[in-house]
């Protein structure tokens, strides 16, 4: 009696974190999809990454371990961290890679400085850090849960609000600007809805994997369709199944983090897109090589 | 105490400037991402050659590193060569697959050995001079000194050897190859010293600062010159400036000495963008006023050029009046009178405003533009 109710209780977290990593990975995979089709599959690792000093800044400052004090200092700093980047693009001659690359390390060194002054006052652990890095999705509460329904629902709306602005941003930039569209607010928008889904896993999945979780789907998704609508649906679905595969895989074993799991499923959900996929895939396309060699045979022999 | 703040110096220099140099052509050949996820996908073949040998310092440990390191860059061009995915997201994908690959069999097999995550991720400059290399019983210095010293020799001599067909491989890759000179040698040749070097950094700065010895240098110096060789200086001298000074910085507020590097890139590298003559945010800003003030006083006089020797020039060049014939704000026009005047394109006549000689070679020379 008494195993049964560690079983059930046991069920129960696990339960709920695979229901808080299937909602991120719907909410990454949805949102990352923009990034991916605009090339900025990157920009989610520096902001992740950017988002340290933010988290230190907002402990030095209020003194709480509230994760909601703590995640709209990541999200300050994540979104300045990108308004950086698209200055220093707009205003030199530095690329987009150059600029990502400089504000995610200084960033992140200024967030270790910060937080070695914390650690010295004595008033957190190194674990903070840690989870910083790697995630802790085992450590997924209710409340945490609830976090990230909420606000990733809300980036979800006003993403489906914005449609029709966001597809025209992707696709057709130039065009988007000459009717009239307001381009740089569209893309401060797109970039902030990303902070939000970065912010709300870097608590699951860490820094360090966070840009596979916007990444990764969306490059799967994009496999299966040429549809914008499709994509969003699919990378969505994709996020979530790797969420919950992960979760659940590394439940099995002991010593198997949750964080890096995850990534590793969704990393098989892209191969498998890439190889099987119909149309784009790799199968598909050396079968319709075949083909083709077959009838070109066929058309040159009649002659 | 003061021979080991001197060792970490030198070390923290040598690292630098041997990112620095190899970091010029990554900035211009925008590949600077590629060492970010060099730098992470790395971790496995870290971990493995660990096993294998039970020993963080391990020669091999570079080895196996920089074979995963030039892995990880067959693996991103082979999937863009599928043409399914684009570079960015290729990059994307791979270093956090190899990583959390990295991390899984840490976390499963290696839990009490001796192999720290934070170590690796973060580096700690500070017990880098505690490894001593000992021959014959004398202290010859500490060993990442000699390791990073030779990589930075190393990069210096690829350089050196095949400078002229780095320079042509970076600005010309087509040409390049049309002469001969095999740029994906060059290319995988570079690859490969990236990955040699970012392990070599992992004692010093870990493996996400090394991305700020990578791209800061050479970006800060890419806004001063436009010459190759002369970036490739600069951004060495950058590098050995942010070293020291973040050095100074992490001694003064004792904290994380690679941090402390970082921030201070990040510091000289804004402090740059917003000075250096020309291409700085103030030279910018100052251009733009200028034109600004010039476009409002080029308006200024054509108009008066318009009506000059005209019966109705008294009243158009009334002074009191101009804001109304320009229909400008009477503020602006006032601002605008007083730049001429300062100029002297125009000269005040009474209650009017006529032009000088100088200021009618203006006006022709607009208008026949």
């Amino acid at each position: 009696m008494e195993n049964l109710s560690i079983l059930t209780h046991l069920d129960y977290t696990l339960m709920i974190v695979a229901i808080g990593a299937a909602l991120l990975g719907a909410v990454s995979g949805a949102l990352g999809s923009y990034a991916v089709l605009r090339r900025q599959s990157l920009l989610g690792d520096a902001i992740s990454h950017a988002a340290l000093p933010g988290i230190a800044i907002a402990f030095l400052l209020t003194g709480s371990k509230t994760p909601l004090i703590l995640v709209l200092g990541a999200a300050i700093a994540g979104w300045l961290g990108t308004l950086l980047i698209l200055s220093i693009v707009r205003l030199t001659r530095i690329k987009y890679d150059s600029a990502l690359g400089i504000v995610l390390s200084t960033f992140f060194g200024f967030g270790l400085v910060l937080h070695t002054l914390i650690q010295r006052t004595g008033n957190a652990n190194q674990a903070g850090l840690d989870t910083f890095l790697f995630g802790q999705a085992a450590t997924l509460l209710e409340r945490d849960v609830l976090t990230i329904g909420i606000l990733g629902g809300i980036a979800l709306t006003v993403m489906l609000i914005f449609w029709k602005e966001l597809k025209l941003l992707v696709f057709d930039e130039g065009f988007a600007a000459s009717i009239g569209f307001p381009i740089r607010t569209l893309d401060i928008l797109l970039t902030s809805l990303l902070v939000v889904a970065i912010v709300l896993g870097l608590q699951a999945v860490g820094a360090v994997l966070m840009s596979a979780m916007l990444v990764a789907p969306a490059v799967a998704a994009r496999q299966w369709t040429d549809r914008l609508r499709l994509m969003v649906f699919l990378a969505a679905c994709f996020g979530a199944l790797a969420g919950v595969s992960g979760t659940i895989i590394s439940s099995t074993a002991s010593r198997i983090p949750t964080g890096p799991t995850i990534v590793l499923c969704a990393t098989v959900v892209v191969g498998f897109s890439i190889v099987f996929a119909p149309n784009r895939g790799l199968v598909w396309d050396r079968i319709r090589q075949q083909r083709n060699r077959r009838n070109l045979k066929m058309e040159t022999s009649r002659y | 105490m003061l021979e080991g703040h001197l060792d970490i110096l030198l070390i923290a220099i040598v690292t630098a400037v041997a990112c620095a140099l190899l970091g010029v052509f990554l900035v211009l050949r925008r590949m600077t991402l590629m060492s970010d996820a060099i730098s992470h996908a790395i971790l496995p073949g870290i971990v493995l050659a660990f096993f294998l040998t039970h020993s963080l310092s391990s020669p091999l440990l570079i080895l196996a590193a920089a074979g995963t390191g030039v892995l990880t860059v067959v693996c991103v061009e082979l999937l863009e060569r599928t043409k399914l995915v684009k570079e960015d997201a290729a990059i994307g994908l791979t270093f956090p697959a190899l990583f959390s690959i990295g991390v899984i069999l840490i976390s499963r097999f290696a839990g009490n050995v001796h192999l720290d995550m934070d170590a690796v991720l973060l580096g700690e400059l500070a017990y880098a001079p505690l490894n001593r290399l000992k021959a014959f019983g004398y202290d010859l210095g500490p060993v990442s000194l000699y390791v990073m010293g030779t990589i930075l020799v190393l990069n210096l001599v690829f350089i050196c050897l095949f400078y002229k067909e780095l320079k042509l491989a970076t600005f010309d890759a087509s040409l390049a190859a049309a002469l001969g000179l095999a740029p994906t040698v060059i290319h995988y040749g570079l690859m490969t010293l990236v990955s040699v070097t970012t392990v070599g950094a992992f004692d010093a700065v870990g493996s996400i600062l090394v991305v700020a010895l990578i791209a800061g240098p050479p970006a800060t110096a890419y806004l001063m010159t436009d010459r190759l060789s002369r970036m490739l200086i600069l951004s060495a001298i950058i590098g050995s400036v942010n070293a020291v000074s973040g050095y100074g910085v992490a001694f003064l507020f004792d904290v994380s000495i690679a941090g402390s590097i970082a921030t201070m890139t990040l510091l000289i590298f804004v402090l740059v963008f917003l000075v250096v003559p020309n291409r700085g945010l103030i030279a910018i800003a100052r251009r733009h006023a200028r034109q600004k003030w010039e476009f409002a006083q080029t308006m200024l006089v054509i108009h008066l050029f318009n009506h000059e020797g005209l019966p109705e020039a008294e009243t158009e060049s009334a002074i009191a009046d101009l804001h109304e014939h320009l229909s400008w704000d009477p503020g602006f026009t006032s601002q605008v009178v007083r730049y001429a005047l300062n100029n002297r394109c125009v000269s005040r006549k009474e209650t009017q405003l006529i032009l000088t000689a100088h200021g009618r070679t203006i006006a022709q020379q607009a208008l026949v533009q």
